[in-house]
């Protein structure tokens, strides 16, 4: 737990007014509102942090607690003097604070110096408070391009849910896919909010995908390239028996049609598999075969 | 029109601590949809999401509606660029 410097979150220093922090904090959250930086972590870690700091200095109470006790937080004596403080002038003043912060994820500082729920609030909500609408919540699922390649059904674990997903063949990497009303709860009569799931697809294996299409180099001798003749390569999921024209050259291209990867919710439709010739050119020759390539060189001239 | 998957304004308002006049005032700017039945107004499920993004925008970061018409705009703008963000750098996978 380390101590938090509020004013410095805020741009101000110790003799700020009430005014410079409301400018301030209000400053702030127009640039890091989660509302104006969809999907932006640091945004919203930035957005948690001003909103703390604003809790603890909008409030001339929790701002001069702060202010007496905040650097030396670790001696106990002080902090339970603080605490003392906070609780006879909460009784002595007969203030009721408010306290559902459901959404706001207070640090540890904040918490031992002001308890999880006893601030008030400081006149915005934030922008995961739950008014109606339950929150949405996000989830990320790694995937092998072979698991991508069939509709595969998988249970996940959602705040102690068990949740059922179909993910269709063919999905695409960084895709995200919204599975209705497994959010967060809502409040007041207000539906649930929705689950996001983005998926990340690792590629280990020795094709390259480009939406539905697959693509693969594979080596072809020299001899087969100049005379033709037939060559097996490997499928996505089997093997393919190709016929090698006479005179293929180096880096020509062969497509596989219907080869390719599953088209996302396109049952039994698939893109291609374009195989890519990579001749190998002889090396270590043995004299006799020096020999015969001078001559054919011979007959070139 | 499935009533279940419409939400009275009159509710979305209440919970927000907004006016109806407010809804309506987002539907002329083309900020929100809003349906009639039966002489009660509602908001499709489906514009919840959005419309609670409004209500943030106007009462949390104090925007009026020009500049929350605005903010909708370049924000629909970033999404569809940033999917094409994504497939281009799929795409660029095949030369890795």
């Amino acid at each position: 737990m380390e101590y938090i410097d509020y004013y410095k979150i805020l741009g101000l220093t110790k003799s700020a007014s009430q005014s410079d922090i409301k400018k301030a904090y209000r400053k702030m959250a127009r640039k890091y509102h989660p509302d104006v930086n969809p999907n932006d972590k640091a945004a919203e870690q930035k957005f948690k942090e001003i909103n703390e700091a604003n809790e603890v200095l909008s409030h001339p109470e929790n701002r001069k607690k702060y202010d007496q006790y905040g650097k030396d937080w670790q001696h106990a004596e002080a902090f339970e003097n603080a605490k003392r403080t906070r609780q006879s002038s909460q009784r002595g003043g007969g203030q009721e604070y408010q306290g559902d912060f459901g959404g706001h994820d207070f640090s540890d500082f904040f918490e031992s110096m002001f308890g999880g729920s006893s601030a008030s609030s400081g006149g915005f909500s934030s922008g995961q408070k739950v008014k109606f609408r339950g929150q949405d919540f996000n989830a990320s699922l790694r995937l092998q391009l072979r698991d991508a390649y069939t509709t595969q059904k998988q249970t996940l674990t959602v705040n102690g849910k068990n949740i059922r997903i179909t993910i269709p063949a063919g999905i695409e990497n960084e895709q995200t896919i919204k599975i209705s009303g497994h959010g967060g709860p809502g409040r007041n009569g207000g539906p649930k909010g929705d689950l996001y799931i983005t998926f990340y697809i690792d590629n280990n294996t020795a094709f390259k995908r480009d939406g539905n299409h697959l693509y693969r180099t594979v080596d072809l001798d020299l001899y087969t390239a100049v005379l033709g003749g037939s060559l097996t390569v490997d499928t996505f999921d089997g093997k393919a028996k190709l016929t090698v024209k006479s005179g293929t050259q180096n880096g020509s291209t062969v497509k596989l049609k219907g080869k390719g990867f599953p088209i996302y919710k396109k049952e039994g439709a698939f893109g291609d598999l374009f195989i890519t010739y990579n001749i190998k050119i002889p090396t270590d020759l043995s004299e006799k075969e020096k020999a015969l390539f001078m001559e054919l060189s011979a007959i070139k001239k | 029109m499935n009533l279940e998957e419409l939400i009275n304004v009159s509710d979305f308002c209440a919970n927000h601590e907004i006016t109806h006049a407010l809804i309506v005032s987002f539907q002329e700017y083309g900020l929100v949809e809003i349906v009639e039945s039966q002489n009660t107004w509602y908001l499709p499920v489906t514009e919840l999401p959005k419309a609670e993004r409004i209500v943030r925008l106007y009462a949390d970061l104090d925007i009026n509606l020009e500049g929350i018409a605005v903010v909708t705009q370049l924000l629909d703008r970033m999404t569809q660029m940033q999917n094409e963000i994504t497939t281009l750098k799929n795409r660029l996978q095949r030369y890795e």
